[in-house]
């Protein structure tokens, strides 16, 4: 699965952790996020996430 | 006036002594502050570090003039563009137009935001490198969200090692002096851990990385200039080793009571639960604050430094009083990790304030110790002991 980066704060989002703390089971692919996921670092939503490098 | 740091960097910013209040009303500076601005002449290049809040544009710009013609500025390097820094770039642009302004992408973004000025703007990363002549370099280092998604640090080869921070291991603290040697420590470092609270304390994680990404660089040090406040000269490992400590779930062994009260019922909980506290576990320190007549970023930076908070709220039109709600606001911002909550307060009829406070407690990540406790109308001997039992009780989940 492909870890994604915040375009706005560089927080990188890695399916593999999740983001226990918003509710997110460790193993949730960047594409079965919630609509309604925003990032835990700085709260901009998934679209302004790209794959990282 | 510019002050000497070394012989080839001055300190040109403004110290503002009359600062009370900063981000409109946000954020009380008690202690004033400074817009550190910098002057740093390489061999061959001199550079400009940041500029100074807008109100001292004209200020700034003029004794800037006495201490350099502003033409042989090669460069102004704009590490985080927010008003206090960057408020003074238009005056000073307006004197040297041309001059091209070093600042991340986001900073650019941020700039035309807020003046939408089509400046020479020069995109840096991390790793870039402005060469200062003479074998020497400002090296920038990207660092988003610390506070902004503009920021970055530059750190300097020359003078034995100087870390540029801009916000970072800054102090809202008024001096006439430059170096942290030359002021009382006490109320300094209070100001210091007052500022990482309100401002980066949302950024715990990104300020731990960052951190320990420069540390294993392995990088000189003799010197860390943050753009608020005094600069870290004796033992400026002492601020970093702070900022992992501050940004790892901090807690101290405190427990910190905020309450507010109409006619003393609330009050006289929270004094009971405080002697239960005391008397089960006289080894924690408790503070109690009446949030309606404390400033809120103190107490903020009371809970910050707290393993657990208590809060009550008189219940009032079937909800809790406004100073309660605003910093409830404010301490969910601040996404505090690992504390422990609980909620307490009287009423007289419905009494639904408490559990409301135990639901924004959740929502602000706490860990709920219990239910809380509520009391109808003024507490009575038994209800009072009750208060006493319920802080010993509460002191025993702490252990
Ligand atoms: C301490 C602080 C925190 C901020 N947090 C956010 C944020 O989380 N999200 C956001 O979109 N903008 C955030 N901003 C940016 C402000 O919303 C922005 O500067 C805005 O233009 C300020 O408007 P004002 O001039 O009416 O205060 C923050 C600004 C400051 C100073
Ligand atoms: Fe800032
Ligand atoms: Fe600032
Ligand atoms: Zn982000």
């Amino acid at each position: 699965m492909k870890k994604y980066t915040c375009d706005v704060c560089g927080y990188e989002y890695d399916p593999a952790n999740g983001d226990p703390d918003n509710g997110i089971a460790p193993g949730t692919a960047f594409e079965d996020l919630p609509v309604d996921w925003v990032c835990p670092v700085c709260g901009v939503g998934k679209d302004e996430f790209s794959p990282a490098e | 006036m510019a002050k000497k740091i070394t012989d080839n960097i001055s300190w040109v910013g403004k110290v503002d002594w009359e600062l009370k209040m900063f981000h409109g009303n946000e954020l009380s500076t008690r202690r004033g502050s400074s817009y550190n601005s910098y002057l740093l002449r390489g061999a061959s290049k001199t550079v400009l570090l940041d500029t100074v809040w807008g109100p001292y544009d004209r200020e700034f710009v003029s004794r800037l003039r006495q201490e350099i013609d502003l033409k042989k500025i090669d460069a102004v390097v704009m590490q985080h563009n927010e008003s206090d820094h960057s408020g003074a770039l238009v005056e000073l642009m307006r004197a040297i137009p041309g001059t091209p302004i070093y600042c991340t992408a986001k900073g650019e973004a941020i700039l035309r935001g807020h003046y939408h000025q089509d400046w020479n703007y020069v995109n840096v990363k991390t790793g870039d490198k402005l060469d200062l002549g003479g074998g020497e370099s400002l090296t920038f280092i990207e660092a988003p969200m610390l506070h902004w998604p503009d920021t970055m640090f530059s750190y300097y080869d020359g003078c034995g090692g100087v870390l540029f921070s801009n916000d970072g291991f800054g102090q809202h603290y008024a001096s006439e002096n430059l170096f942290n040697d030359e002021v009382p420590e006490g109320e300094m470092m209070r100001e210091a851990e007052k500022y990482f609270a309100n401002i980066l304390g949302p950024f715990c994680p990104m300020v731990t990385r960052k951190v320990k990404e420069i540390l294993a660089m392995n990088l000189p040090l003799k010197l860390i200039c943050p753009s608020h406040g005094v600069i870290w000269r004796r033992n400026p490992e002492q601020i970093v080793e702070k900022y992992l400590a501050w940004a790892d779930a901090y807690a101290e062994n405190q427990v910190t009571i905020v309450y507010d009260t109409m006619w003393n019922s609330t009050r006289l909980m929270a004094e009971a639960i405080a002697r239960g506290i005391r008397s089960a576990a006289p080894e924690i320190t408790v503070k109690l604050f009446n949030a309606a007549k404390f400033d809120k970023n103190n107490i903020l930076t009371e809970v910050f430094h707290s393993r657990a908070l208590l809060i009550g709220s008189p219940t009032i039109n079937n909800g809790y009083s406004f100073a309660i709600a605003g910093l409830l606001e404010m301490v969910k911002g601040l996404k505090l990790k690992k504390k422990i909550g609980a909620s307490f307060g009287s009423y007289g009829w419905s009494g639904e304030g408490v559990k409301l406070l135990n639901e924004h407690l959740a929502a602000a990540g706490f860990a709920l110790a219990d239910e809380g406790i509520r009391v109808q109308w003024v507490p009575d001997a038994d209800a009072l002991a009750q208060c006493e039992e319920y802080g010993r009780a509460f002191a025993a989940k702490l252990a």
